[in-house]
C-alpha cells in the first residue's frame, strides 16, 4: 500500500534477502553507536568469533553517561568511566571512528550525525536508541534497535525487519509565533495517541512541514517514537540540501549534484499511496505542554487538565494514575503551575535554534527565585556556535547554568537528576514516571522557549505573552 | 561455572547434570537482581545469578551445592522467568553453564530470550516435573539426556533408566534443530547478497553516475 512513498523506495533499495521466518534482511547504511547499548553487542560479537563488517559505516560517540559539569577523566563515577573506556577500547579494536570528549565533534548521537553530514536522504540509519527516528528529518529511514540487533548490524551491516505501513500526517497552514515543532509534535501525539504509530512509519508533509527548518524537522521526527511510530520522516527538499551542503561528510564537488538529483528522486511522488492519512491545521496549535505521565497527556498552555469525563474510557485508568502521580486536579489550569527545575537540552531540543529561541526569552530577564535552571548544548559544535554568538552569556546573565554537552537530565544515567517530588519544565521527550532520576520526580514536557518562560516566571507560563514576536528559525541553513 | 562453549549451530540434544530450583513464579529480578545490569558486558553476569536468593540461603541454594556445580540443565516449576524482560536473565543462566531448561511453564519473553541464545525451554505437566525433580534428588549427580526430536528427557543412574516426554512448540523446535535460532549467522551467511545490495547504493559509491 505504500507504493511510491520514500519509505517504499528506500526499503526496496536496501532489501538484501527474504528470510525464512518471513522477515526481510535490510542493509543498514549508517550505524550509530554509543556507550550504553553497544558493550554487550561487542561482547556478543566476540563470543560468535565475528568482526565488524563495515567499520567505516559505523560511528560512535559518548552521550548518556557523561557528566555535564566537569568532563575531566577519569569520571567521578567509576561505572561511567568503565563504560566510556569500554567504548574506546571497542572502537580502537574494530577501527571505528569515535567522536570523543574534547574532539569538537562529541555530543548526543542524534545531534552529531546530522551536523557532521553523516545522516543523508535515502539512507537506512540504525542505532541502539529509540530516538534514532530523529534522522528521518533528512528523508532517511531511521529507527532504534535493541542490543542484540546492534550485534547483528555490527556483524552483517543488516537487520531482520518487518516492513511498516505508512501514515501521512499532513499539516496545513503555518505555525503561529511562539509555537514550535515541539508543540506541533506534542499536539499530534496528543491527538492520535501514544500507541497509534505502532506498526507505522510517519511521513510528515504539507506546507507547515515544508516551512520547518532542518532542526525543527529533527525535533518533529525525534518524537515520532513517542507516538508509537518507530520511524518518522520528511521528504528531502531544498531546505535539506541547503543544510547538508558543506558539512564534513556531505558529498562535494561533482558528486554533490548527482547526490541532489538522487535525493530528489526519492521523495514520495504525487502518485504515492498511503496506508492511512490524517490532516492537521497548524494555525490552531497553541504552545503545548504535557501534564501527565505519557507524552500523549498534553494540552495547550491555555487549557485545563482534562477531567475523566473529557477522557476516552480506555485512557481513564492512566489519567487517574497521572492525577495521583503528578498531584494535579482534573480541570485545573496548567498555566501558573509552579516548577522547581528547568532543563533545556536533549536530542529533541538541544540544537542551536532551540538555544536561540530560549535565549530570546531569557534575555534581559532573570530566573525566578528558588528555581534551578540549566542549559545543556546537544553537542560540542552546538556549544561552540552558541558561545560564538554570546548565547552562553545571555543565559548566565539570566541566572541559568551553562553546561557541557550530553544527554544530561533527559534520563537518569549521569549526575543530573531530579530529587524527590521535584517538578521539572523540560525540553526533553519523555515524562514517564521516574524518567528524570527520582522515583517520584515529575516532568512537564514543552518547547525550549516555554522552558525559559517557566524559568523566568517560576511557573508554567505562556511564552506568547513574554515575547511579542518570538524568532522562528530560518527554514534555510542558519549555519555560519 | 561451566567452561563449555556457548550454544552454536543446530541444537538437537543436550547432556549433563541437572540443578533443580523449585517454586512457581520465579521472576527475572530474582534470576539476576537489577544492580547487575550496570555492566559493560554480560561476562560477569554468572556471579549475579540468583545473587539475593543465594546470600539469603547462605550456601544452601541449589546453585551453591557442590553436587550441582557444572550442571547443564535447569529444572523449574511454573511461570519461570516472569517479570522484567531483561536479556540479562538468560545470559546469566547461560554463563553459569546452563544449556537447557525444563519446567511446567515459562514466561513468554523469557522463553524468547532463551531461544535467541540457543537455550531450549521444554515443558512437561505438573506431575511429570515433580517426578523428574524427585528422581534427580534420589540420584544426586546423575546425568540427564535431553532430546529435542521428539522432545524427551532420560535419566540413567546405575541400572535405573527413567524417561519423560516433554513438549516444545514446533516453530522454536525447528529453529533450534536446524540452527536457525542464530539470527546473526543467518544474516552473515548472505555475503553475496549483502555485497550486491551495497553495490547498488549510490551513497556507497560516491554517487557515481549510473
Ligand atoms: S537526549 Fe535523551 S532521548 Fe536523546 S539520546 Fe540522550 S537519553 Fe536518549
Amino acid at each position: 500500500m505504500s507504493a511510491g512513498t520514500l519509505y517504499d523506495k528506500v526499503w526496496e533499495l536496501h532489501r538484501v534477502a527474504d528470510l525464512p521466518g518471513g522477515a526481510t534482511q535490510l542493509f543498514i547504511g549508517l550505524h550509530l553507536i554509543h556507550e550504553v547499548t553497544s558493550p554487550q553487542a561487542f561482547a556478543a560479537l566476540d563470543d560468535l568469533g565475528l568482526s565488524v563488517r563495515h567499520p567505516e559505516r559505523t560511528v560512535a560517540t559518548v552521550d548518556h553517561i557523561v557528566p555535564t559539569t566537569s568532563q575531566v577523566r577519569p569520571f567521578a563515577d567509576p561505572l561511567a568511566e568503565a563504560m566510556l573506556a569500554t567504548l574506546e577500547g571497542n572502537c580502537a579494536r574494530h577501527g571505528i571512528t569515535l567522536h570523543g570528549l574534547g574532539s569538537g565533534r562529541q555530543g548526543i548521537v542524534h545531534v552529531i550525525a546530522p551536523e557532521l553530514g553523516l545522516t543523508q536522504p535515502g539512507m537506512t540509519v540504525a542505532c541502539g536508541d529509540s530516538h534514532t527516528s530523529t534522522h528521518g528529518a533528512f528523508g532517511a529511514i531511521a529507527f532504534g534497535i535493541g542490543t542484540s540487533q546492534v550485534r547483528d548490524v555490527l556483524a552483517s551491516q543488516s537487520l531482520a525487519m518487518g516492513k511498516l505501513k505508512v501514515r501521512r500526517i499532513r499539516v496545513e497552514g503555518a505555525l503561529q509565533p511562539g509555537v514550535y515543532a515541539k508543540d506541533l509534535v506534542l499536539h499530534v501525539i496528543r491527538t492520535l495517541g501514544v500507541k497509534a504509530g505502532v506498526g507505522y512509519a510517519y511521513e510528515f508533509a504539507g506546507p507547515a512541514i515544508e516551512a520547518l527548518s532542518m532542526e525543527e524537522r529533527m525535533t518533529l521526527c525525534n518524537m515520532a517514537i513517542e507516538g508509537g511510530a518507530r520511524c518518522g520522516y520528511v521528504n528531502p527538499d531544498a531546505v535539506t540540501f541547503a543544510y547538508l551542503k558543506g558539512r564534513p561528510h556531505a558529498p562535494a564537488g561533482e558528486a554533490w549534484e548527482r547526490a541532489v538529483a538522487w535525493w530528489r528522486s526519492l521523495a514520495s511522488g504525487p502518485e504515492a499511496s498511503f496506508d492511512h492519512e490524517v490532516v492537521f491545521e497548524a494555525a490552531t496549535i497553541a504552545p503545548t505542554i504535557t501534564w501527565g505521565i505519557t507524552p500523549g497527556q498534553a494540552i495547550g498552555v491555555d487549557e485545563t487538565v482534562p477531567t475523566l469525563e473529557q477522557t476516552e474510557s480506555d485512557e481513564r485508568p492512566i489519567a487517574e494514575e497521572a492525577y495521583r502521580y503528578m498531584d494535579l486536579r482534573p480541570g485545573a489550569p496548567i498555566e501558573g503551575l509552579p516548577v522547581d527545575v528547568c532543563f533545556i537540552g536533549s536530542c529533541t531540543n538541544g540544537r542551536l535554534s532551540d538555544l536561540r529561541a530560549a535565549a530570546d526569552v531569557a534575555r534581559g530577564r532573570h530566573v525566578a527565585a528558588g528555581i534551578k535552571a540549566f542549559v545543556v548544548p546537544g553537542s560540542e559544535q552546538v556549544a561552540a556556535e552558541a558561545e560564538a554568538e554570546g548565547l552562553d552569556a545571555v543565559f548566565r546573565a539570566a541566572g541559568f547554568e551553562w553546561r557541557e554537552p550530553g544527554c544530561s537530565m533527559c534520563l537518569a544515567m549521569n549526575p543530573d537528576r531530579l530529587e524527590g517530588r521535584q517538578i521539572s519544565a523540560s525540553s526533553s521527550n519523555r515524562n514517564f514516571k521516574g524518567r528524570q532520576g527520582s522515583a517520584t520526580g515529575r516532568t512537564l514536557l514543552m518547547s525550549p522557549a516555554m522552558v525559559a518562560a517557566a524559568a523566568v516566571s517560576g511557573h508554567v507560563a505562556d511564552v506568547r505573552r513574554l515575547v511579542a514576536a518570538p524568532t522562528r528559525p530560518e527554514p534555510a541553513s542558519t549555519r555560519a | 561455572m561451566s567452561t563449555t562453549p556457548f550454544p552454536a549451530g543446530p541444537i538437537q540434544r543436550c547432556e549433563g547434570r541437572a540443578v533443580v530450583v523449585p517454586g512457581d513464579d520465579i521472576d527475572t529480578d530474582r534470576i539476576i537482581p537489577a544492580r547487575y545490569l550496570k555492566c559493560v558486558s554480560f561476562d560477569g553476569l554468572a556471579e549475579g545469578v540468583f545473587a539475593d536468593d543465594r546470600s539469603e540461603r547462605a550456601g544452601d541454594h541449589p546453585f551453591d551445592r557442590p553436587e550441582n556445580q557444572g550442571a547443564a540443565i535447569l529444572v523449574v516449576n511454573r511461570n519461570f522467568g516472569c517479570g522484567s524482560s531483561r536479556e540479562h536473565a538468560p545470559q546469566a543462566l547461560m554463563r553459569w553453564g546452563l544449556r537447557a531448561v525444563i519446567g511446567e511453564s515459562f514466561a513468554e519473553i523469557f522463553f524468547g530470550n532463551c531461544l535467541a541464545l540457543g537455550i531450549p525451554c521444554l515443558s512437561a505437566d505438573h506431575d511429570a516435573v515433580l517426578a523428574l525433580q524427585a528422581a534427580i534428588a534420589a540420584h544426586p549427580g546423575a546425568v540427564l539426556q535431553l532430546e529435542l526430536e521428539p522432545p524427551r528427557v532420560t535419566l540413567k543412574a546405575g541400572g535405573d533408566v527413567q524417561e519423560w516426554s516433554l513438549s516444545l512448540p514446533a516453530g522454536p523446535r525447528r529453529m533450534l534443530v536446524s540452527g536457525e535460532w542464530n539470527g546473526t549467522a543467518q544474516l552473515v551467511a548472505h555475503d553475496g547478497e549483502l555485497r550486491a545490495t551495497a553495490s547498488r547504493l549510490p551513497y556507497l559509491s560516491g554517487f557515481a553516475a549510473a
